[in-house]
């Protein structure tokens, strides 16, 4: 710059540097109703994505000593519709389909057979709050060898008692932590915690962590997300 | 220092203003990217802030304040997710960009506090606060405005890591370590937004007392009769 200008030319400098900040303008379509929707579901896909990319498969959650546990019965009871769904737990069966060899109707007990882990980990609610849980089960990976699953397949997908479903991605599904939870608290699980069997997931957050399981899918595409994702909220939600 | 000086000469009156350029033109888009990103991040966070108003256990739940609704964006938890998921990638790349452009520009000695500024808060803060006699100025910030500055940008930077501590305290459980814990993370994000907020009441405070030209620098980058122009 000139150790001296004109004011017409110094007005002139400044509205190109004004202009210089238009692009800017360009988050004003955030604010247009018929945009608003795509922007955000586009923003929350990158988000998954990168979460997907940050997932580490044989990283472990952090467990618990059992002092560090929350009360069992301050381990809150959440659902969307009801705290029981009335399942006949000696006539369950979990119902096993798609890319899979041995599909067919799975007892409890062909759950139970498998090795038993038992962890204490967080559960955290996208709502804010976290308990930290004991919780027992089979690994998931055991039981997808079990009924000789495609595990090049891209999802594992559950339907529940109540209607609830969600989806959980291969890796996801294949973490050493991720169980097919039967017990919590060394105790078979309770109606409200999703008796007979629920997921166990301490890499993704609560919602995902389906109870009173009734059926279980392998897939390589999914017509629906889950039952919170089809309404807006993550789907791969990973911790 | 980084300001180029320049003396406008009135076609009229044939008077001189003197001016300086302090705002290059990424720190200017930096700064209006990151006010509309915050705006956003706050009001999405507040709403999913409502969703669980408490930092105590969920049985029994104490809500610490039922947040307004019409003071949050997103209009539910799902929504201020979508919201505050889509836009802490602009207000990250901002910051990013930002810290970048400084280091390589070297435009950081305008704004950094270094230990040779710590002599002269005091003396700036008496006299804001206190009545005290105006320390002479010699640059574009003063040493209080550099402390400013440099707390907002390391409470951006904590901003967020917190924020990754509760969105990925299994991936980043090392983060969430550090500060305390999960469960403690969530307070400390919760107290960078309000230390952010603070800044900023105090910021818009400044800008409304030192009056047209010194705003309108945060658009062209250019102060007409800054205070502490050579003479």
């Amino acid at each position: 710059m000139e150790p001296r200008i004109t004011d017409r030319k110094f007005s002139k400098v400044s509205r190109r540097e004004l202009l210089k900040l238009s692009p800017v303008v360009v988050l004003g379509a955030f604010a247009i109703p018929k945009l608003q929707d795509k922007l955000l579901a586009t923003g929350l896909r990158f988000s998954d994505w990168a979460s997907a990319a940050m997932f580490r498969r044989g990283h472990l959650a952090p467990t618990f000593a059992d002092a560090r546990l929350t009360p069992f019965d301050r381990f809150p009871i959440n659902d969307y519709d009801v705290d029981d769904p009335g399942i006949d737990l000696d006539k369950w069966t979990l119902t096993v389909g798609g890319a899979v060899q041995k599909p067919g109707a799975y007892t409890l007990a062909k759950v139970q057979a498998l090795p038993r882990f038992r962890q204490n980990t967080r559960h955290v609610c996208v709502e804010g709050w976290d308990v930290i849980g004991r919780f027992g089960g089979a690994r998931l990976s055991d039981f997808l060898k079990l009924i000789g699953a495609d595990l090049t397949a891209r999802f594992v997908t559950v339907q529940c008692a109540d209607d609830y479903y969600e989806s959980l991605d291969m890796p996801t599904a294949l973490h050493p932590q991720t169980l097919l939870c039967y017990e919590m608290y060394d105790q078979p699980l309770t109606a409200g915690h999703g008796a007979p069997l629920r997921l166990n997931i301490p890499t993704k957050i609560g919602y995902k962590q389906a109870k009173w399981l009734t059926d279980l899918k392998v897939t390589h595409v999914l017509d629906r997300e889950g039952y919170w994702e089809d309404q807006g909220y993550s789907s791969f939600y990973g911790l | 220092m980084p300001e180029t000086f320049t003396e406008i000469e009135s076609a009229k009156t044939g008077a001189l203003t003197p001016a300086a350029y302090e705002h290059p033109w990424p720190v200017r888009f930096c700064h209006w990217l990151n006010a509309i990103s915050l705006f956003v991040m706050v009001g999405s966070g507040l709403q999913i802030f409502r969703a669980f108003p408490s930092f105590g256990a969920k049985i029994p739940q104490k809500d610490l304040v039922n947040w307004p609704k019409s003071l949050a964006l997103g209009g539910w938890l799902g929504g201020a997710l979508q919201w505050h998921l889509t836009f802490m990638w602009i207000y990250i790349g901002t910051g990013f960009f930002y810290l970048a452009y400084e280091i390589v520009t070297r435009n950081y000695r305008q704004v950094l506090l270094l230990p040779r500024d710590l002599r002269g808060v005091w003396p700036m803060a008496r006299h804001y606060f206190f009545f005290g006699p105006k320390p002479p100025l010699t640059e574009a910030y003063n040493p209080l405005q550099k402390l400013a500055y440099t707390s907002a940008i390391v409470l951006g930077g904590l901003s967020v890591l917190t924020g990754f501590a509760i969105w990925k305290p299994v991936q980043f459980a090392w983060l969430a370590w550090l500060m305390g814990g999960f469960h403690l993370a969530r307070v400390w994000h919760f107290a960078v937004m309000w230390a952010i907020l603070f800044f900023l009441f105090g910021h818009l405070v400044m800008v409304v007392l030192h009056g047209w030209n010194n705003f309108v620098s945060m658009l062209t980058g250019w102060k007409k009769d800054p205070d502490y122009a050579p003479h």
